[in-house]
This record gives structure tokens, C-alpha cells and sequence, in this order.
């Protein structure tokens, strides 16, 4: 789960990592009132920063400096509504909703700090690096030894010695030392107590009077771990997912909207991700990832495939299912009464197998819908696409 | 012979008196599987469904003699099973459970380095040496008992490879899921240089899929060590980067972790790759017929 910088931010605060002073607003007039609060209290400037799910808001336009309470109240004005499109949310861009204005800083030195999961290691890894403002994936692939890494040994969370290193190795003062140690055992604090998957300052800077700030916050929860969150699940923004998407995991369904016009219904991730292969492979586009789970039960088959029409680009539909613990019949019965629900006039190409792929088949048959069999994925694949060409 | 599995393990279910564990310990027991017990804290002393059911895997053991066990606990508690399978000296630990936070995994992994144990999966189907032993969430009777081993990150894509195989007469010495999480017990090089070493094996299968770098680390091992004819796919060709893909460790982040990578990866190191999985069969009938 993705959350705001403002949120993360709010997050890190409460373990004693350092962030610029704030305030989200969603209109102009709080903006201007949130604006003077932070002028009043000695700001000499203030960012107007868009809330959005995504990196790249300062090319896009979403970042602007005001001087003045007045200059904040227009920036703002101008800001909230827009539409942000940056190289992370695709050209059709993001709305802005929220403003993050908080008061500037004197900058003197861009830094990154970052924390993941080490797959191969099988541990958190606290990443550090002196080209701040930069993609980490570039500073990785440009000039991997620029990055100084410390693993996290589980059950220890990141130790003074390590951020002593770490900040060694960025090249802070002796005397931000000990303030820096305190930044990034907070930050890994932060990470293991919420359950994150990804945290990311960037940039973490140094100002030219010693202190220490994130600048900017990322941060996302693993969504395996929010059952023993409920205050993180709070933050929750459904306005920057996909409203299908949304509807979708209402009902424990894995759906992806993709651009395409073939629409997918698969059990299991590695087979939906290979039928959207196979459906490309044979001349089409999917119009969606959805995998019904392995322990599907006829009304969410029923819920997945509404889910699945509701797209409009979807000029024909692939059900492709391999019963294990999902039976064919319990599949058939949900797609049988999705079909007689929603009156669907596109055409559906099923490919069936496995546990009670007989009875499953019957279904089908005596529901006197006009479904396509296909025998192999490869058949079911070419029969869709053609489907989709001619609708 | 086969690997890690066979007639004679005996296999104890951790959440047996789940619905999810009652039904799959039926299944394995009606494969052939010797079911011997399971366990579920509090209902010590009971039987379910004729088998004796335990406090702990400890006692389970103690009283079975029980060298795998299989996990079925709901995920909170998932993690935390695999521990103490691991302690109570369980040889093989296959755990099902989808959904185990990972942070929970990292203690697991971590704990797992200390004991002898070897873990499969999580989030995985479990194991199969066809006609043996079938430890796991997998159809048994696509498969047929012969010579080709899988190893896999996705279920139903096994199915799918086992299904190929088998309707083309082909059999399978052992399929093994290893599991769709970004931390994983056993992994692709483990179960590969298993195989390799494994007499009744004669090509592998090997699907992998988007996310991390371990099907290029598997592709190191098969250009190094491997004397055995390999197949691959790898699922998510089609998919967007930043999305997770059902699967947690499904994710392509920071432009690493395509399919394309991985593809040119294993071609490189000598892997016969399948554009699609509808060529697995027969690829692997080719490199069976041209050893």
C-alpha cells in the first residue's frame, strides 16, 4: 500500500526523524492559513508540494516555492485540480487533491537514504548515497560504488554502528554525527514497527546551520503485514487507485487494468500473467490482470467477472482456468450466472482444465450461452484475439 | 528415484483441523502420502478425520516419528509454524500459507539458517514425486510418474507444464513449487543441483516469473554446473512495471526483474526458453529425443 508524503512524513515524526515543519491542506484557504502559520513562526519561504501516489512531482510542475502567504493562496489555487502528469503516473496524469506546505530550508547538501528487502539476502538493507535528488536505480546503474549499504540483521533493526558508518561514508560533519545516528535508527524504527516494503528519503538533506531533514518521504506497507495495522490502513487514499481496482480487492481479487481490449479471467499469478502473455504473443492486448485465487467460490467468479465487463474497452473475454483447488464446475457456475446477469452480448472464450472439467463443461453447455471452447491456451488465445479484431 | 520426497517420508499438518488442511491432507492420504498426524495448539489428544492430533510439532514428532510437515496456518501464524518445525528438527517443512507478512519471513529465513531443516515455499503448491508421495495443494492426477523434474514459482503454471507433459506420455520425477514471495525457502539453484544429482531425472523444467534476480542466479548455476538439458519460461512478459502481479514477489521495481532480463539470462547460460507456455511440451520432448 502506497501512502502521501505528508502521511509518511507524519509517520516518521513520531520516531524522532527530522521533518520540515507543515501542514496538508486541501483548498486555498487553509493553504494561505497554513502558509502565514509557518511565515509567522519564521519561514523565510514556503513549498507548495501536490500530494499525488507518484515520483517526479517537482519536473511536473507540482512543486513551487512562495514568498509570500499571497503568492502560497495562488500557487495553491492553481495546483489543487490540475492534473500532474509525471514520468511515474503515466500520460494520463493524477488529479491533485491534497497540498503539502511546508516551510524551506537552507539547503546545503543533497543526500539519499533509502531502506528495501534484500530478496537474495533475505533481509532489509539500509542504503545511503551522496547523489541526492537522483533516481537510486540511476545512481545504481551509473556508479554502483556510490552507494554504501548496510544489511539489517533480523531482530537488531540498524544499530548505531552502522549509521555511524553510514554517515561517515556520506560525508556529514563530525558534529551531525550523533544527530545523524538518531535520523536513521528512527527511519529504521519507523520501517520495522509499520511493516514497510520501501522507504525512501530523497533527498535527506543537510542544512547550512548542521540540521538534518527529510525533504521528501516515500514510503509503502506491505499489504501481507496491514492486518496488524488497522491506524495504517486508515491512510489509505482509494481517489489514486483505479476505481475497478478498488472494487476488485473489495472482494479479495487480483485485478490490474491494463490499455488492451481482451479482457482476462485466470486462476493463479503465474498463469494470468501467462495468458496475458500468450493473448500479446498472439497479435492482442490484455485489457487486464485477474487472478481469481486459488480457493475461488462462485460469487466472487460471479463479482471478478462484472468487475471484468465493466471495463469498456473490453471487446472480448478469455477465461482460462486450471482447477486444483478451484473446481471447473464451481467456475462455470459463477460465470454461467455472471453471464445471465449482466446480459453480456461480447463473446467469451473459455479454456477449461482439470478437477471436474466434465461437469464444468456441461454447465456451460446446458446454459444455452453462446460461449467459444478452446481447447489449449495457445487455440484459446488466437480464438479471443480474432474475437476482439472483429468486434 | 526422485528428490526430497518418496514412499517412505512420513508428514505431519500443521493446521489439520483447518477446512484448508483437513481437505488437502485427505487428498495427499488418498495419493498414497503417509498423513501420520497433525497439529493444533490446543486440541492435543484428539483425533481428526482418524488422525491423532498434537499440542505441538515437538510431541508430533516425538510420538510419529515425522520427517516433513506441511503448513497450512492461516498467515499471521504461518511464520511462526515454520519455527517451530524447524526447531522440533522436521527435515522438510513445505508451507502453503499465501499472504505471511515479510518482515515475518525475515525472522523465519533467519532462524531456518541455525536448524537443519530445508523450507519449501511459502505461498507455494507444495511438492509431488508422481506415483509416491504428494505433499502439497496440487491436482494429483494430471501427473505421471517418469523423468522430468519442475521446478516452479507459480502453481497453476506447473499445472499447466505437468499437464503438457503428461498427455504427451511424458512423466515427472518430481515437481516442486517453490513459491511466489519475494523470501522463499528453498529456491531455483537448490532444486536444480537436486536434480542434476537425481539418477531418475533427465531434463528440467524450470518456470520462473517477474521480480528479483533469482532465475538469473539459477542461470549462473545451469551455464556452471548443470549436465542435464533445461527448459524455461518465465511469466510476465506483458506485465507493467510497479505492479505487483497477484504474487508478492511478482513485481518489476526500479526497471529490474523483466521477463526479458531473465529470458536473455537463461538463453545465455544454454536454457531452452519457451515464447509461450503452450511450448513447454514440446520442448521438452525435443530435448528428451536430442540428449
Amino acid at each position: 500500500m502506497k501512502i502521501h508524503e505528508y502521511q509518511a512524513k507524519a509517520v516518521l515524526k513520531k520516531y524522532g526523524v527530522a521533518v520540515p515543519r507543515g501542514e496538508m491542506v486541501e483548498n486555498r484557504e487553509q493553504a494561505e492559513a497554513a502558509a502565514k502559520s509557518l511565515f509567522d513562526q519564521g519561514a523565510s519561504g514556503v513549498v507548495v508540494k501536490a500530494q499525488i501516489h507518484a515520483g517526479g512531482r517537482g519536473k511536473g510542475g507540482g512543486v513551487k516555492i512562495a514568498k509570500s502567504v499571497a503568492e502560497a493562496g495562488e500557487l495553491a489555487g492553481k495546483m489543487l485540480g490540475m492534473t500532474l502528469v509525471t514520468h511515474q503516473t503515466g500520460p494520463e496524469g493524477r488529479v491533485v487533491r491534497r497540498l503539502l506546505i511546508e516551510e524551506t530550508l537552507p539547503i546545503e547538501r543533497e543526500l539519499y537514504l533509502g531502506i528495501v528487502l534484500d530478496r537474495a539476502e533475505a533481509k532489509p538493507v539500509f542504503m545511503a548515497s551522496q547523489a541526492g535528488g537522483m533516481e537510486i536505480e540511476q545512481v545504481a546503474e551509473e556508479n554502483p560504488d556510490a552507494i554504501v549499504k548496510e544489511y539489517i540483521a533480523p531482530g537488531m533493526g540498524l544499530e548505531p554502528f552502522q549509521a555511524r558508518k553510514l554517515a561517515f561514508r556520506l560525508g556529514l560533519k563530525p558534529e551531525q554525527i550523533s544527530q545523524a545516528v538518531k535520523f536513521m535508527t528512527g527511519l529504521y524504527k519507523a520501517f520495522e514497527e509499520t511493516d514497510s516494503s520501501l522507504m525512501e528519503i530523497n533527498p535527506f538533506i543537510t542544512c547550512s546551520d548542521g540540521r538534518l531533514f527529510a525533504l521528501d518521504a516515500k514510503m509503502n506497507f506491505d499489504d501481507n503485514a496491514l492486518f496488524r495495522h488497522p491506524e495504517l490502513k486508515e491512510l489509505r487514499d482509494v481517489t489514486e487507485e483505479d476505481p475497478l481496482e478498488v472494487e476488485a480487492s473489495k472482494y479479495s481479487l487480483n485485478y490490474i487494468k491494463l490499455d488492451g481490449n481482451v479482457g482476462c479471467m485466470v486462476n493463479g499469478a503465474g498463469l494470468a500473467m501467462a495468458t496475458m502473455d500468450i493473448i500479446k504473443y498472439a497479435g492482442g492486448m490484455p485489457a487486464n490482470f485477474l487472478d481469481v485465487g486459488g480457493g475461488a467460490n462462485a460469487e466472487q467468479v460471479a463479482h471478478a467477472f462484472e468487475i471484468l465487463l465493466s471495463d469498456k474497452n473490453v471487446k472480448a473475454v478469455l477465461i482460462n482456468i486450471f482447477g486444483g483447488i478451484l473446481r471447473v464446475d464451481t467456475l462455470a457456475k459463477g460465470v454461467v450466472e455472471a453471464a445471465n446477469k449482466t446480459k453480456i452480448q461480447l463473446p467469451v472464450v473459455l479454456r477449461l482444465e482439470g478437477t471436474n472439467v466434465e461437469q464444468g463443461r456441461e454447465i456451460l453447455q446446458q446454459s444455452g450461452l453462446n460461449f467459444i471452447v478452446a481447447e489449449t491456451m495457445k487455440d484459446a488465445a488466437e480464438k479471443v484475439v480474432a474475437a476482439a479484431g472483429k468486434a | 528415484m526422485s528428490i526430497l520426497v518418496d514412499k517412505s517420508t512420513k508428514v505431519i499438518v500443521q493446521g489439520l483441523t483447518g477446512r484448508e488442511g483437513t481437505f488437502h491432507a485427505k487428498a495427499c492420504a488418498e495419493y498414497g502420502t503417509k498423513i501420520v498426524g497433525g497439529v493444533t495448539p490446543g486440541k492435543g489428544g484428539t483425533t481428526h478425520e482418524g488422525w491423532p492430533v498434537f499440542n505441538t510439532v515437538q510431541e508430533a514428532v516425538d510420538k510419529t516419528g515425522a520427517d516433513a510437515s506441511v503448513i497450512f496456518v492461516p498467515p499471521p501464524f504461518a511464520a511462526d509454524a515454520i519455527m517451530e518445525a524447524a526447531d522440533a528438527e522436521i527435515e522438510l517443512i513445505i508451507c502453503i500459507t499465501e499472504g505471511i507478512p515479510t518482515l515475518d519471513m525475515v525472522k523465519a529465513w533467519e532462524f531456518l539458517q541455525t536448524r537443519r531443516a530445508r523450507l519449501i515455499g511459502p505461498n507455494c503448491p507444495g511438492i509431488i514425486s508422481p506415483g509416491k508421495c504428494k505433499i502439497g495443494i496440487m491436482p494429483g492426477r494430471i501427473h505421471k510418474e517418469g523423468n522430468v523434474g519442475i521446478v516452479s514459482r507459480s502453481g497453476t503454471l506447473t499445472y499447466e507444464a505437468v499437464h503438457q507433459l503428461t498427455t504427451r506420455g511424458i512423466g515427472q520425477s518430481t515437481a516442486i513449487g517453490i513459491g511466489g514471495d519475494p523470501i522463499i525457502g528453498t529456491n531455483f539453484v537448490d532444486a536444480l543441483d537436486l536434480f542434476n544429482r537425481d539418477p531418475q531425472t533427465e531434463a528440467v523444467i524450470m518456470i520462473g516469473e517477474i521480480g528479483g534476480n533469482a532465475e538469473e542466479t539459477a542461470a549462473e548455476f545451469v551455464k556452471a554446473r548443470m549436465k542435464k538439458p533445461v527448459v524455461g519460461f518465465i511469466a510476465g512478459q506483458a506485465a507493467p512495471p510497479g505492479r505487483r502481479m497477484g504474487h508478492a514477489g511478482a513485481i518489476i521495481s526500479g526497471g529490474h526483474g523483466t521477463a526479458s532480463e531473465k529470458i536473455k539470462a537463461m538463453q545465455a547460460a544454454g536454457i531452452r526458453v519457451c515464447p509461450t507456455p503452450a511450448e513447454i511440451g514440446e520442448t521438452v520432448a525435443a530435448a528428451l529425443g536430442g540428449k
